[in-house]
């Protein structure tokens, strides 16, 4: 038999607000709005690469990025809390959703729900692995063929000249397409937000920054696969 | 028409279950689905075969008791509709139907294709209700409601409670009655008193009952037989957080009085 007595104390209270389904969607949407905002930047950033003078515009950057130690460092940190929470958090409610329905469907039939929502489970893993790819490949360079510190040009276009290498990007960058499209409209509502004035709206920005950033992001690997990106390199 | 159908048989709680396959030569297209159950379990009695167990009451989807999957969809996936209320004249001959319960933890199978939906009644004895005095009823219209709370309240209230919400939802979640059962009180003046009481225990029972979480998949509000929105689940989620940060537990037992 259920209970439901009210939590007293502050410790409690907020004990009890993580361990609801609620709590830990409210944690999912607030970790993943920071993440959506920093693929914006992220994507902006590297569109420096269509500027005249690229090589030198991405050096400055970078070494913009590194000017203060302390603060890359607070905000990797920053991320890095974000992406964990936001990757255990989505464990744990995975979890209690598979024991939710231990017995699945003989014959089950999707009606309103989008593809992209359908296929969180599948577009997160896919970028959690991208992302520890990304940064042994262009943060470490461990994975890069001819890594170049504070040279990210250059390691772009060499990195990029390599076609699975890019295809693993490309596929990552649609995933990451999906799970905005459903993800950034989702956090609206996972936070209590969801008016009918708004609903149209919230969903094509969704959609339209979704479109943007992963377009965005797979322009690069397929102009330099191209050739029409990297002419100076040889 | 004729139809094959698909059931699935389960004699009891704990007893592995199985789809068999029933055909049916003389289906009326004027036949509501469940009459057209009525029809199968008449031929299995002649036959001297236990009937199909399901659920129904009203047979006019106002009751909230009837309810199984067909072909994958809670109530077919028709709007606004229970399977009482669903008539043949939708499927064609030959056509392959498959039936089968609401599957989720908290809806333990009792038969065939009926269910156990005790949970929900828990959810409801936690919060899903207001306290006033006794006595003579308070004068209509003595206490100002905006239109659009009254709609809003009387949108949500239509949930007969049929469980496919659950039975659409990816994960189990019982979001949508929940939150139904939330935003109707939680609207309207009269819910004021006990709202931030209400969505933390029934919220807290939610979860004790072992529904899954919402993963904005809107499958509910498609198959929800009332047309309930997932409005009402970001009313739950935002009343529910306010809740865990501002509610007060009493002082003392007991009033004035």
């Amino acid at each position: 038999m259920a209970t439901a007595a009210a939590p007293n104390s502050k410790l409690q209270q907020s004990l009890a607000l993580y361990q609801s389904t609620i709590g830990k969607k409210y944690v999912v949407a607030v970790t993943g709005a920071v993440l959506f905002l920093f693929t914006i930047g992220h994507m902006l950033g590297n569109l420096q690469i269509y500027l005249p003078n690229a090589q030198e515009a991405l050096a400055n950057y970078a070494k913009l990025l590194h000017a203060s130690a302390e603060l890359l460092w607070a905000v990797r940190i920053a991320l890095l809390t974000c992406f964990v929470l936001h990757v255990v958090t989505i464990a744990q409610l995975y979890n209690l959703n598979r024991a939710a329905r231990p017995q699945s469907y003989v014959m089950k039939t999707p009606t309103m729900s989008t593809y992209a929502s359908r296929t969180m489970y599948l577009s997160g893993p896919i970028l959690l692995f991208f992302v520890l790819y990304h940064l042994s490949h262009l943060t470490t360079g461990a994975t890069h063929p001819s890594f170049v510190e504070m040279d990210p040009y250059h390691n772009l276009v060499t990195g990029f000249r390599q076609p699975m290498a890019s295809l693993f990007y490309i596929i990552a960058m649609s995933m990451l397409g999906l799970h905005l499209t459903h993800g950034v409209w989702s956090m609206f509502q996972s936070m209590g937000f969801n008016h009918p004035r708004y609903r149209n709206g919230l969903r094509n920005f969704a959609t339209a920054a979704a479109a943007i950033i992963s377009l965005g992001n797979i322009s690069i690997p397929v102009c330099v696969l191209l050739g029409i990106l990297g002419k100076d390199l040889v | 028409m004729k139809l094959t159908l698909n059931v699935w048989r389960q004699s009891g709680p704990n007893t592995p279950g199985k789809m068999v396959k029933y055909d049916l030569p003389n289906v009326n297209e004027d036949m509501s689905f469940l009459e057209m159950l009525d029809v199968l379990n008449e031929t299995l009695i002649a036959k001297s075969e236990e009937p199909v167990t399901f659920e129904h009451d009203c047979r006019e989807g106002i009751c909230g008791s009837c309810g199984f999957m067909i072909n994958g969809k809670a109530h077919g996936g028709f709007p606004k509709t229970t399977v009482c209320q669903l008539h043949m004249r939708h499927y064609k001959d030959g056509d392959e139907i498959f039936i089968e319960p609401w599957r989720a933890t908290a809806f333990p199978i009792v038969k065939d294709l009926m269910v156990n939906r005790s949970a929900f009644d828990r959810i409801i004895q936690a919060g899903g209700f207001i306290s006033v005095p006794t006595g003579s009823a308070v004068d209509g219209n003595a206490i100002p409601i905006p239109k659009s709370n009254a709609d809003r309240a009387m949108d949500a209230a239509q949930c007969i409670g049929c469980g496919a919400c659950v039975a659409s939802c990816t994960n189990a979640s019982a979001s949508l009655f929940t939150s139904a059962k939330i935003a109707h009180l939680n609207l309207l003046p009269q819910g004021q008193p006990e709202k931030l009481d209400r969505a933390l225990k029934m919220v807290t029972v939610m979860n004790e009952e072992k529904f899954g979480s919402c993963t904005n998949l809107q499958e509910c509000e498609a198959t929800c037989p009332k047309g309930i929105s997932i409005e009402n689940i970001a009313i739950m989620n935002r009343h529910f957080v306010e809740a865990s940060f501002m509610q007060r537990p009493a002082m003392s037992e007991g009033g004035a009085g």
